[in-house]
């Protein structure tokens, strides 16, 4: 693979906190226009490797470079040009709570752009649509909204400035199945529109086999296998078998083969 | 290696369109992103489409498109609609022309902005939720009265330890603050009396003024507002916390009354603290005053204690103290109702807190003016 291709590139990561291993010798790259998910067990630092990837948090060494920039060592005031280009949606939505929906949205914009307050709002309105939301989800607070809601206004406003690669941590937690199949197309909808590179970590295996175009799995501090779906439920890995086979597993797959 | 992307966006010449050739066309050109499109956005505003007839965009030499960019291009065209100048635009890459399908297809219908209310309906808004508000006050009231009443009829459901741990936070570490600035005031009315005694030889009645203004009334007021700042503050921040994070309704789940376990010992603790601070302030003023009596009018301090035992009666003493655990109540339950009327954000936890001081500090001055009334009309 060309190293011009990886929008990002992990290499040789290592994350302690205190005497707990979290990564030794992570290495993963995501390849532009790919919708690419990290999956592993409860607590085995898929959600710090995100956070380390987008410079929220420091690994102890290793490299991180995305769009080939070293992310590693950067601080807020060098980040910010990587994260202009970068859109990051929290797992609990993390919108803000004293700003409405439409708000939220625009005040990305306004932050980062000259443009005039009636167009920001109207490309607010655009965002919002192109999430899924109604209309009329702009002027309510986010306290106002179900979970699903929540989620796809966090959406919104993560792709508020049209960035080239999107995060998204747990994007269907917590969510009815329902409004989880809204997601998962949503993710695809976005990424064949707007020519998107996706990062998500996520738990949820329907989300996987629906969505994603690779997959890492993640376990004992390290990958244990990066692939396609098909690719790694083929694996021999006991941790990835035991991953994608158990019960829920099997009956994800069994509806993703149904479907094809 | 990778190059170093960083940067090119802005490297790229920003939209622009400008007229073609031909009539009624005008070429669009540079990057149609979000970064770049600031100021044609400026120039659209008065931009003359010249001519009349059908407007063709040649859109070949658009470099790059966002979202943003598609919806200007979007809004552009619909403008251009309005006007009777059907558009059309030409040239554009096909994965531009998938992106502006795409916003035209999901483009939010252009709504009437709803204008801000007017006077009158914001009036009557605001007084129908004062309205609801005052209303609720009086149910928490009647609520907490109820509750307390069981409690008192099974007094071993009564929970010491909050009682005490909020005895604690709210009297014995107000001791410092209040007693300083009781000892402040003091000084300050025996400072202001100072100069019109001395004018008629009156100097020992500086300890009436003291003692009667301090003990009858200025101390337990004093004492009441910094207490409604420190811990009326508190408590409405603490419940509401705790509704935001839903701990309230995980109480009421467990089939624990949140009014037992949060608001009654808040009451019952800061009724016994509130009166025991306003001894202690007296007492500290009494001492500021004293301070400045010898040092302004030369009043010993032996001769001022013996005149203050002659000045403040036992019934004033006690009406200063009387008015203190109504105070307490008045604090303690417009900070627990302030709490439990936070909604969702962190800005309403924030409101509702400042909301609370505000409105413990209003209906302790009040209720302290209808005290006075009541007195004069005994006669007290």
């Amino acid at each position: 693979m060309q190293a011009a291709d990886a929008v990002v590139e992990i290499s040789n990561l290592n994350t302690r906190f205190g005497a707990a291993v979290v990564h030794e010798n992570v290495s993963v790259s995501v390849r532009r226009g790919e919708i690419f998910a990290l999956v592993g067990a409860s607590g085995c630092g898929k959600s710090t490797l995100l956070r380390e990837t987008i410079a929220l948090q420091q690994p102890v060494s290793g490299s991180i470079r995305v769009f080939g920039r070293e992310v590693v060592g950067l601080d807020d005031t060098g980040a910010l040009p990587l994260r202009r280009r970068w859109g990051v949606m929290f797992e609990r939505g993390a919108l803000f709570s004293s700003l409405t929906v439409a708000e939220n949205v625009g005040m990305v914009l306004r932050e980062h752009t000259p443009l005039s307050d009636a167009l920001i709002d109207e490309i607010a309105a655009v965002k919002i649509a192109l999430a899924g939301l109604p209309a009329d989800a702009g002027p309510k607070y986010p306290s106002e909204l179900s979970g699903g809601m929540r989620k796809r206004a966090a959406l919104a406003r993560a792709i508020a400035l049209d960035p080239e690669l999107l995060f998204l941590d747990e994007p269907t937690a917590g969510l009815d199945p329902l409004s989880a199949t809204g997601i998962d197309e949503l993710v695809r909808h976005l990424r064949d529109a707007l020519g998107l590179t996706i990062m998500m970590v996520t738990h949820d295996l329907d989300l996987l086999w629906r969505a994603a175009d690779r997959v890492a799995v993640l376990g004992e501090g390290t990958i244990l296998g990066v692939g396609t779906m098909a690719e790694l439920s083929q694996s021999g890995h006991a941790l990835i078998r035991e991953y994608f086979y158990g019960p829920r597993g099997r009956s994800a797959r069994g509806q993703a083969w149904n479907r094809k | 290696m990778a190059a170093d992307l960083v940067g090119t966006a802005e490297l790229i010449a920003g939209a622009d369109i400008h007229p073609g050739e031909a009539r009624g066309e005008y070429r669009c050109a540079g990057a149609w992103t979000v970064r770049g499109i600031a100021q044609l956005e400026r120039r659209l505003e008065d931009f003359s489409w010249s001519g009349e007839g059908e407007v063709v965009l040649d859109a070949s030499r658009v470099t790059a498109m966002d979202t943003s960019g598609a919806w200007l291009l979007h809004r552009t065209l619909r403008t251009l609609a309005g006007r009777k100048r059907p558009a059309r635009v030409e040239g554009l890459r096909p994965e531009f022309d998938a992106l502006l399908q795409l916003i035209a297809a999901r483009a939010p219908v252009a709504e009437a902005a709803a204008g801000a209310p007017s006077l009158s309906v914001r009036l009557g808004r605001e007084a129908w939720r004062f309205l609801l508000e005052m209303l609720g006050m009086i149910s928490f009231l009647g609520e907490s009265a109820l509750v307390l009443l069981q409690s008192l009829l099974r007094p071993r459901r009564i929970r010491w330890r909050p009682i005490l741990y909020n005895l604690q936070t709210a009297g014995f570490d107000a001791l410092p603050i209040t007693g300083l600035l009781s000892f402040l005031l003091g000084i300050v009315i025996a400072y202001q009396g100072a100069e019109q005694l001395r004018n008629y030889g009156a100097n020992i009645f500086v300890a009436d003024l003291v003692g009667l203004s301090m003990v009858r009334e200025l101390s337990p007021l004093l004492t009441a507002i910094i207490v409604a700042g420190r811990s009326g503050s508190a408590y409405a921040a603490q419940l509401g916390t705790m509704k935001v994070t839903e701990e309230i309704d995980a109480l009421r789940t467990i089939g624990v009354g949140p009014i037992e376990l949060l608001v009654l010992p808040k009451v019952i603790a800061l009724m016994i603290a509130l009166p025991l601070l306003t001894v202690f302030t007296d007492v500290t003023g009494v001492l500021g005053g004293m301070v400045m009596a010898k040092a302004q009018l030369g009043v010993g301090f032996i001769a001022y204690l013996d005149r203050l035992d002659e000045a403040v009666s036992l019934t004033s003493y006690m009406i200063g103290i009387g008015k203190a655990p109504v105070f307490a109540v008045i604090i303690a339950l417009v900070g627990c109702f302030q709490g439990f009327q936070v909604s969702g954000s962190a800005e309403s936890v924030g409101h509702r807190t400042t909301v609370s001081v505000v409105h413990a500090i209003f209906l302790v001055i009040l209720s302290d003016a209808l005290f006075s009334v009541a007195f004069s009309y005994l006669d007290i």
